[in-house]
């Protein structure tokens, strides 16, 4: 059960969403600016990023619903996904994107976690200044997305059709507008 | 020296919203809602919170300068800043905010860590729904923010005065408005 009284109904973020507009606002605005906005990383690269913090944070509705989200992005491509949560440095990924992937995981660990030897390994693999920075941030977001989904016991259901319902609305809509209504129906 | 090529002269978070004006704006909208506008918690309550959170973090920056704006909203009262951040069951705060307090705690340490132990303590306390959703939030945003600013190497200067005097200004401004001061005016429209 839920630490507070959140909607009843809305799995995992999109509850505390309904719960404080106010705040779920700029926190879409951030998610959709990161993952679905202009980037020279697509969407499906930074969506395994997401993917990938929110395993190490061991936040069951976010790993599932951006890896789903990746899924939709990659050809549905649903093992690397698993592949790139539990061992991407073996995974069919570019090799900027596996260095990105280790800052990410130092990010999560701690801002102090990331190394000028991981920034240059990036660097030396072709990801930009932005690419860095974004990925940073995206590590970033998802330990306060995951705080937020786990810290106020969010309802978190074990539905494999949902989540992927939830995955291609994200995958094709962003974060602006809510995934939830699509899959109440 | 940060780890990627930032605007100068602009320190901690500041360097890295210029760099990014598009995700530097709901970064700012979200800090503005959770410390800054109306809320039964005080704006130097929600601040002690996003100080104690960076400070557990081990964000020099941080914990710095939302430090000087708790202070700036507590009549100057640097000690209890520093009180609150090392040992806050034994500060002059309400048993409410050490509650909360508490739970901020568990957030800094993982979702997972908030017990319904310590909801019904606050609850007990005196706190809201609404109260504990934005501890919950704060709390979770500032796991944000400290990454974002030190897994840049952002500069992080030295220098109490600087911390003091513009923790005063947010104190009295807010963020989005001080925000104007290095985002193209296109973003903070």
């Amino acid at each position: 059960m839920p630490h507070i009284s959140l909607p009843e109904g809305l799995p995992g973020i999109t509850s505390g969403f309904a719960f404080r507009p106010e705040t779920a606002k700029p926190m879409r605005e951030l998610a959709h600016v990161l993952l679905h906005g202009p980037s020279t990383l697509s969407p499906g690269e930074r969506e395994l990023i997401a993917t990938y913090v929110s395993s190490q944070n061991d936040c069951y509705f976010c790993q599932t619903s951006h890896g789903a989200a990746a899924a939709a992005q990659l050809g549905k491509d649903a093992g690397l996904v698993e592949q790139v949560k539990h061992d991407f440095l073996e995974a069919h990924i570019s090799d900027k994107l596996k260095a990105l992937l280790v800052i990410a995981g130092q990010v999560q660990q701690g801002g102090k976690h990331v190394s000028s030897e991981s920034i240059e390994n990036a660097r030396k693999r072709g990801a930009t200044d932005l690419e860095i920075h974004d990925t940073v941030l995206i590590a970033a977001a998802f330990c306060m997305y995951n705080r937020y989904v786990d810290g106020l016991a969010t309802w978190q259901p074990r539905d494999p059709a949902m989540y992927s319902s939830m995955g291609e609305h994200l995958a094709t809509h962003g974060y602006i507008t809510p995934s939830m209504e699509v899959v109440a129906t | 020296m940060a780890y990627i090529q930032l605007p100068e002269g602009l320190p901690g978070i500041r360097g890295a919203m210029a760099f990014r004006p598009e995700t530097a704006k709901p970064l700012n909208e979200l800090v503005e809602i959770l410390l800054h506008a109306p809320n039964s918690l005080t704006p130097g309550e929600r601040e002690l919170i996003a100080t104690y959170v960076s400070s557990e973090n081990d964000c020099y920056y941080c914990q710095k300068i939302h430090g000087a704006i708790a202070a700036a909203s507590l009549n100057d009262d640097e000690a209890l800043v520093k009180k609150v951040k090392h040992d806050f069951h034994n500060a002059e705060i309400s048993p409410k905010l050490k509650a909360l307090l508490v739970i901020a705690g568990h957030v800094q340490k993982g979702g997972k860590h908030v017990t319904p132990d310590d909801v019904e303590n606050a609850r007990a306390q005196g706190a809201t729904d609404l109260e504990i959703h934005d501890t919950v939030l704060i709390a979770a945003a500032f796991c944000m923010y400290n990454r974002y600013v030190d897994g840049l190497g952002t500069t992080q200067p030295r220098d109490e005065a600087m911390y003091r005097e513009r923790g005063k200004r947010v104190a009295r401004d807010g963020y989005v408005a001080v925000s104007k001061e290095y985002l193209p005016a296109e973003v903070t429209a």
